[in-house]
Parts: structure tokens; sequence; C-alpha cells
């Protein structure tokens, strides 16, 4: 079968793989790069848990192709805080207790932070829309909403 | 942000970590991406597995020929169901006492007969992912098709097709009387009569079945899977034919449950290659197998006929009830005990009579699912309710406070409801919480209000003689260690267990470690089902702190020279009571005593109330501890919780105790319809449940908005479509669960009567939760539009055509 070579940059470190045209950018993240925090959810577009940020805009790993994926860069929940230096969002999702079985998290985490790079003032509907691509089976999203609104800029009044 | 807490007459302990909203300790490594889910690892060597499933529902299974598949350069393993041992088997959960008639019978490679599409036919492990999904298409599978059946009345018929080898489809029935249910309906001076059906639902957690599993040094098949139940080891070991002690069961964080890693799931394939092939193996379900192939919400079919006189009391209740099972058997029974004993739902109803089914079909077999029977009845009893209220001109609420069953009353069942009963109070606070009704914004929009209540058993059934252990443990810095085998499946299973040892050892929560799911490494402590952790494994964790509580109090009374009685624990001290810091005792050197501020700082204390040094009153944790170690007094204990029992029940009349408690609550709803699209918009919802004590309330809060929502999904959107055992929704673009932007935020109101069984007076909420979401919603559309629906869920189509608009 024919390879490509893809070079990307994920959370601020180069990688390389060499991978079918098939190859989905999940496939590789995971099974190439141990990239565990995207999490696959159905394969198929519709549940959003393998959400990653490529190059500024949210897309979902398993729709999109790991060539796609050459030489751009790829930020995932791990990227975008650590527990040296949380993000805003990280730390308002668990102050609001807006994670249950946490699996949707790394998914929403990346969504949120796309929407607020955006449009740092979202509001509660706008924060909806962002993430009506992104399940959560747990929360019922209101603490989600939550968070994120709490991590985003205050309106001015 | 904080729901809020409606205030009880009783008079509340001071807890200084319990009843604190407290992010969960397992949240940070969540926002991380650090935490490692079932099938975030690899091992050197590792193997991928993978099923093959039947291609019809109902069919022999002539000859599977394998020889190609096996001949594919990386295919390491093909494995059928002449390659297992015991491949006929049933699922036990962890109970420790046997009981005759509830056997969850299921075959763990078909054979004979095909009794569902999907069901597993062969094994395959591969090098690599794409390999094993090639050999899979290489096994040949010669089927003669069956003409099948699909559905439960059809099947219960005599003379219809067989899915099984049995004689009947008929799995079990089950009865309720009381009273005389002809002389209830004389009196009665209204008579609805009704018939409802609910559909099969998924459970969509986000994450597929999944785990692998390999070999241990010492020859263990260890198996790390997403489950509610690590006890599953010993039927595992069973099918393999090895003793219990030679499979390990390891859960760890699960993405999500809702009854659907009740069952085994990927746990005995993994084990079969492992022990097969010698190599660690890895599988994980598509969503579609994960939709097609594993237990689902059984549907039902319920006739309901309910009579009340003229002022509202209902006097008799005649339901029958149907379930469709699929397949096979599995938990089958059981959930259709719970509808059973809670099919009249939290009324006081003098004459009773139900009849319930559970009947074999070829579709997907259904099991556990949040709620677990208590969803479809509550859907039934609840729609009855409103239609009595309608004509007999009284409120919703009005003719339920006329008929709810408070404490010290018995159930239809005969069952006195000793513990706290709060029902009333919860519908009064949901439609208080409404506030006034909304305005329609446009003509054909119509505003509607529905409000529906349940009562729901938490805890398992107590002829199962339910156990749980925990271990808590003190280390030398005075950091404590909580071991347990429960599963957490998100709803902060672990989490309350470490709120509930720092309250009882007076340390910060931070200062808590819990080990959970390892059936090798953990004391077991049960499922992770029935709503039954917190109950179970908190009041095992509770018995266990105390023990090392009292031998600390102990210790540290010989040092502070007084009884263990005068003492307290908090923030790592013990001190005598009434002489500390924030209370009085505080040293004049502290800096909160304003002698050495001179006033320049607002003064916490008087400095008349300062003392010299209060050393003889207070001794550090750590020193007790060492103190403890060096004397060889144990600062661990291993307690074992066991739920109150009771023989089974009286099968002819079902006359009996089968929960410990229940728990109960209501929920209310404000609709707008759209006449003419259909369409429904939730405008508001509040749930109000009385949860004993909450442990955590942001985590029991989001218990109440996630089940909420759970529930709305299965009243507007949820179905496994199925069309002769084919499912037509094979994946989350076509089988529908509530998105952010159809979600409502969903107001929530806890009453915390401390009356419930669990420790510190907790009730369970995890699956109550999501009871009476879909009867609420079903009673609003029919408050808005004047007519009802009598199956869920309500979808425009259904609204169109009960308006007669198509
Ligand atoms: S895994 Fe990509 S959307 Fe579900
Ligand atoms: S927290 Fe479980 S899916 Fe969102």
């Amino acid at each position: 079968m024919m390879t490509y070579s893809i070079e990307t940059n994920v959370n601020g470190r180069p990688r390389a793989a060499e991978v079918t045209a098939r190859d989905t950018l999940l496939d590789v993240l995971r099974d190439h790069w141990d990239v565990f925090e995207v999490k696959n959810g159905c394969e198929q577009g519709d549940c959003g848990v393998c959400t990653v940020i490529l190059s500024g805009k949210a897309v979902n790993a398993c729709l999109t192709l790991a060539v796609q994926a050459n030489g751009k860069d790829v930020v995932t929940a791990k990227g975008i805080g650590s527990p040296k230096e949380p993000h805003l969002l990280q730390t308002k999702f668990v102050e609001h207790g807006a994670i249950q079985c946490g699996f949707c998290t790394p998914g929403m985490l990346t969504s949120a932070k796309v929407l607020l790079d955006q449009n740092p003032k979202a509001n509660r509907q706008e924060i909806r829309e962002a993430i009506a691509g992104n399940l959560c089976r747990c929360t019922g999203y209101k603490k989600i909403v939550d968070a994120i609104e709490a991590a985003a800029a205050k309106p001015e009044s | 942000m904080i729901a809020k807490r409606a205030d009880t007459e009783s008079v509340k302990a001071e807890y200084r970590v319990i009843g604190k909203p407290l992010p969960r300790h397992d949240a940070w490594g969540k926002v991380y991406g650090e935490t490692k889910y079932s099938n975030d690892y690899k091992l050197p060597n590792m193997l991928y597995g993978k099923v093959l499933r039947s291609r019809y529902a109902a069919a022999r299974l002539l000859s599977i020929d394998t020889r190609d598949a096996e001949k594919l350069p990386g295919v390491v393993s093909v494995m059928t169901a002449k390659d297992v041992q015991n491949n006929e088997t049933v699922t036990r959960f962890g109970q420790t006492h046997a009981v005759g008639g509830f056997e969850g019978l299921y075959r763990v490679l078909a054979d004979k007969k095909i009794r569902f599409k999907g069901e597993a036919v062969a094994l395959v492990a591969a090098e690599r992912r794409d390999i094993a999904e090639k050999a899979i298409d290489l096994i040949k599978v010669e089927y003669e098709p069956l003409e099948g059946v699909f559905d439960p009345v059809a099947a219960m018929q005599p003379g219809a097709y067989q899915v099984g080898e049995d004689k009947s489809n008929v799995i079990c029935s089950y009865k309720v009387r009381k009273g005389n249910i002809e002389e209830g309906f004389a009196h009665a001076d209204v008579i609805v009569e009704n018939t409802y059906r609910v559909p099969m639902v998924d459970h969509a957690y986000l994450e597929p079945e999944s785990g692998m599993a390999w070999l241990d040094d010492d020859g263990v098949i260890t198996i790390r899977a997403a489950t509610q139940v690590i006890e599953h080891f010993r039927g595992v070991a069973d099918v393999l034919g090895l003793p219990h002690n030679k499979v390990r069961v390891i859960a760890p964080m699960v993405g999500g449950g809702f009854g659907g890693k009740e069952d085994i799931t990927v746990e005995t394939y993994l084990a079969l290659l492992v022990w097969k092939t010698g190599r660690p193996v890895s599988l994980t379900y598509t969503r579609e197998e994960s939709i097609i192939a594993h237990g689902k919400r059984h549907p039902y079919i319920m006739r309901y006929k309910t009579g009340a006189t003229k002022d509202g009391k209902l006097v008799a209740m005649e339901a029958e009830l149907i379930s469709d099972a699929g397949g096979y058997v599995y938990l089958s029974p059981w959930v259709l005990l719970y509808s059973t004993v809670q099919a009249t739902g939290p009324y006081d109803i003098a004459h009773v009579r139900v009849d319930t089914h559970t009947v074999l079909t070829n579709n997907t077999f259904c099991s556990a699912n949040r709620g677990f029977g208590g969803p479809q009845p509550c859907f039934a009893y609840e729609s009855q309710l409103d239609e009595l209220a309608k004509q007999l001109n009284l409120s919703p609420l009005e003719i339920r406070k006329r008929n709810y069953l408070h404490t010290g009353d018995a159930m239809a069942t005969g069952r006195v409801l000793e513990h706290r009963v709060e029902t009333e109070q919860t519908a009064e606070k949901v439609l208080e919480a409404l506030g006034p009704p909304s305005k329609p914004k446009s003509p054909p929009e119509k505003i509607g209000r529905g409000v529906a209540s349940s009562m729901t058993s938490y805890g398992r059934m107590m002829f199962l003689h339910d156990t749980s252990r925990s271990f808590v443990s003190l280390d030398l810095d005075g950091s404590v260690t909580v071991r347990c085998g429960v599963q957490d499946i998100g709803g902060g299973q672990a989490s309350s267990l470490a709120q509930i040892a720092a309250e009882i050892l007076g340390v910060p929560l931070s200062d808590v470690n819990v080990y959970i799911g390892d059936s090798a490494l953990t004391p077991l402590a049960g499922t992770t089902t029935a709503t039954r952790q917190l109950y179970m494994s908190g009041n095992a964790t509770l018995k266990a702190a105390r023990v090392v509580r009292d031998n600390l109090l102990k210790k540290a009374a010989e040092i502070l020279n007084t009884s263990p009685e005068n003492l307290d624990l908090k923030d790592r001290e013990i001190f005598i009571q009434n002489h500390r810091k924030d209370t009085l005792g505080l040293k004049k050197t502290d800096p909160e005593c304003n002698v050495n501020y001179g006033g320049t700082r607002k003064a916490v204390v008087a400095v008349e109330t300062c003392v010299d040094d209060d050393s003889d009153r207070v001794v550090a944790l750590e020193d007790v501890v060492k103190a403890c170690a060096a004397e060889g007094m144990p600062l661990f204990n291993v307690a074992q919780f066991n739920a109150p029992t009771r023989e089974l029940i009286d099968f002819k009349t079902g006359q009996g105790k089968v929960f410990a408690d229940f728990t109960f609550g209501t929920q209310a709803i404000e609709v707008s319809v759209d006449e003419e699209t259909g369409k429904v918009t939730v405008l508001k919802i509040v749930s109000c449940y009385d949860v004993g004590q909450a442990i955590n309330p942001l985590s029991a809060e989001g218990q109440l908005e996630g089940g909420a929502l759970y529930g709305l999904g299965y009243g507007m959107m949820e179905n496994v479509i199925m069309e002769k055992g084919i499912t037509l929704s094979p994946t989350l673009a076509e089988y529908l669960i509530p998105t952010a932007v159809d979600a409502p935020d969903v107001e929530t109101i806890m009453i915390e009567s401390g009356g419930g069984v669990g420790p510190f007076g907790a009730k369970g909420i995890g699956e109550p939760s999501c009871v009476p979401t879909a009867p609420a919603l079903a009673n609003a559309v029919s408050d808005a539009l004047g007519v009802r629906i009598y199956e869920l869920p309500i979808t425009p189509e259904k609204i169109l055509k009960a308006l007669g608009k198509i």
C-alpha cells in the first residue's frame, strides 16, 4: 500500500509518521503517537470527542485525513494547559463540576478554546452552538456552559 | 450556581467536608487529558481483537469456515463456539446469594440458533486492526435464515416462533395483588384506560465498550476494561474453566455506564483471545457494534386502567406490562421485577392488580439501563394521573397530593415505607420554581406545563444479600488511603468515598487517595449499578474510617489526658472540643489574635479570649499517628457493610419487601409547541429530589441535571428503530441524543431530609433522576395541545398525527 510521510507539530512537539491515504488524523494521533487524550467515540464525525485544534480551527480528527494535517499544528487538551499552567477553561471546568465521566472533556475543551479565541465574550447561546457537535451524555451540558461562560471575558456593561 | 437546597426541619449535624460543593478529586486528570480510559493503553506485542457478528436476526448456524481467515498473514487466532469451554453461561452480578429463576442466560459465541442480529459468532486476534477487520470478512458462515419473531405480543402466542431452544418465549411473569380489583373499580367515579408504548433506547455513552487484557507473570489473565462490574472476573473464569482467582478485572475510569456496562461486554472475548495466544489483546467496539450488539433499555407495551372517586382519590389500578427482552435473557427478569414493584408509582391505591411479562424476541437483547425498569411504568402511571385530573377538573398537583404515599404508608406490595418520603414537598417545590407561565410568542405556538413524580429504588434487591467492603488507612504523615473496589463511571463514585474518609478522619480532601476497581487488589465493593455505590460502599468506607478514628482518638486521649468523647478531629489536628483556634483557645502568639496587630488588622478573636499556650488541648494528627505506629496500634481497617436482607417475595401476590429504600422526586416542564410543525421546545425544566444528604452538592446537582436530560432524550427523540430485528439507527447521526443546543438549563432543587439509608442519611439519585422526565414532558405537551401522545418519543410527527394534521 502506498504511504506518505507526514510531519506535524502536536502541542508544540514535532511528530512524523508514515501514513496511508485512508488513515485519519485520529488513527495517527492514537495509534502512532499515543496521543490518547484525543478520544474515539464513533469515527464518523457524530460525537465530537476527537475534536482537536488544527491550525486554529476545531476539527473532528476522525474526519480529517492524516495527510491533511501535514505541516500543520495540532493542539489537544494537553496543549491547552497543564497542571503547571492550567488554562482558565480547565480550572473553570473543574470548579463548576462540568466533568463527570470526562470522556467528552478533551473535545469540549478544544471546541471551547477555539470559540473563546475567536469570540472572547461569547454568550450562553453562542457557547451552546459552538459545542453543539460535542456530545456529552453525563452532565446535561449546563455546567459545561457555565464553565465556558465563566472563562469567557465579561461583556462590558 | 449551586442549586437551592431546601431546609428541612431536621437538625443537621455540622459537617466539614460532607455537604460541601468541592471539585472532585478525579476532575483535574480529566481536564488535563491525563486520565487513561480502557482504550488508552498499549502493551508491547499487543494484538487487536475483532468480533464477527451475525448477519441475521433469526437463523440456524450451519457451518463456519475459518480457514481463509487463519491463512491471512498477521492473523494469530480465530475462535468459534467450539473453542469455548463453557459457552453457555449466566451473568451473575457479584451477589453471594444464589437465587433461582433469575439466571441471565446467554451464550458467549453463537452456536445452533442465532437469536439476534449482531450476535457474536467468531473472534479474531491479529497483529493490526485492519488485518483483524479483513480476517472477519474472510470467515465464511453458512446460515439458514429462519422466520423469527419481532413483536413481544406475537412472541407470547402459542405456536409462535421459538427464539431459543426452550418451550416458550415468555421468560417470566410477575403479579401484584392487593385488595379486590373489581370492588375497587366499582367504587370509582371515573376510570381511564389507555395503552402506552415506550421504545428501545441505547445508553449512548461516549466511550464505546472497550478493554485490553494480558497474561500476567503469575499466569493470571488480567483484563482492564470499561465495566460497571469488576466481579465479572468470576463469570469470565467460569467460561474458561479456570479458578476464579486466575482472572483479574481492573476498571479504569469509565467513560459513562448507565447500565450498559453492567453485563459483560468485551471481557470474555479478551480473556479467550489472551488465553489462546498468550499475548496482550485489545478490543474496542465500533459505535455501530455498541448500538446493534449490546443490551438496550426494554421497550414496553403497557395497558393501564386507573379509577378514582370524584374527589380525586385513586381506588383501583390495573396494569399489564409486556417487555421485549430481545434475543437473550440477561437482566430482563430483574428489570421486570423492578417495574412490577414500582408499577403503581408513589401512590396509595387500595385495589391493585398488576401483571407483567418479559418475552424473548429476535430483537437486540435488552438489559440494564439507567432507571432499570422504572422509566417505563412511570410514563404510563403519570400520564394516567393527568388524564384522571382532567376528567375530574383537578389540577395535576392536587390529584397527586391526594394520593401520594407518605412515611409509614404501605405500597401496593404491602411494604411499609419506614424511611422518609418527601414526594409532596418535591412536587410543591418544582411548581413554585416554574414561576408564572410564559406567554406564547406567536399564534401557532401553544404553551403547556406538566409535572410527574416517581419513586425509584436505590440499592439492590434485598434477597440478593448485598455487601460491600472498603479499606481505610492512615499513613505516617497523616495522609489517608482508601481502597475500595468500586467502578467509577463518572458519577463521582470514588470521590464521594474520599469525602467520607476526609470527614471522619479530619483531613482535607486533598489528603485522601482512593484506589478503586481492581478485583485482585481492592476489597470487593460490588457493582456500580442499582444506584448502590454511595449507599453500600459509602457505608462501608464510613464504617472503616470510624474504626481508624476511634483508635486515633483513644491514643490522643492518652496524650491529652482526657477521654476520647471529649475529642474532635479537624484540619489534621485532634483537640479537646470547644478549644480550637476558630472557636476558643486561640494562642496569644497566633496572628489572628489582635494583640500582635495593635488594631491594624481586624481582630478575629478578642484578646481576652486568647490563651497563653494550647499544647495541652491540641495534638497534631501526625504525632498521634506516629505514637500509634510506635505501639503497634492499627491505623487501618477493612469494613464490610451488609445491606439489610429479606427472602424472596410471595410471587403469587407480589407481597413482600424487595428494596431497602426509595428515592422520591418530581420534575416539572414547561413547553411551547408549534401546532403547525409539531415542534416542541422545552422552555423550563425543574427537578427536585429528596437526596437525603448531598455528600457533594456539586456532584449531586450534576446527577440531577444529567438525569433530567437523559430523561428528556427518552421523551423527545431517542429510539433504536428496529425492523425485523435489523437496527435502522446504528449511528449517532441516526440515534439522536440531546445536544447542547437542544438542552434547556435544568434547574435543580435538593431537599436534604437526612432520611436515607446511605452514609449521613444520603439517598441514591443516579438513576432516580431520569425517571419522571418523559411523563412530565408528555403531560406538558398534552396540556398545551389538549391531546395526549401515548407513545414515546414525542416527535413532531406524532404530534401532527394526534392533531389530525397528517
Ligand atoms: S470520534 Fe470523531 S466525532 Fe466521534
Ligand atoms: S462527562 Fe461523560 S460524556 Fe461528558
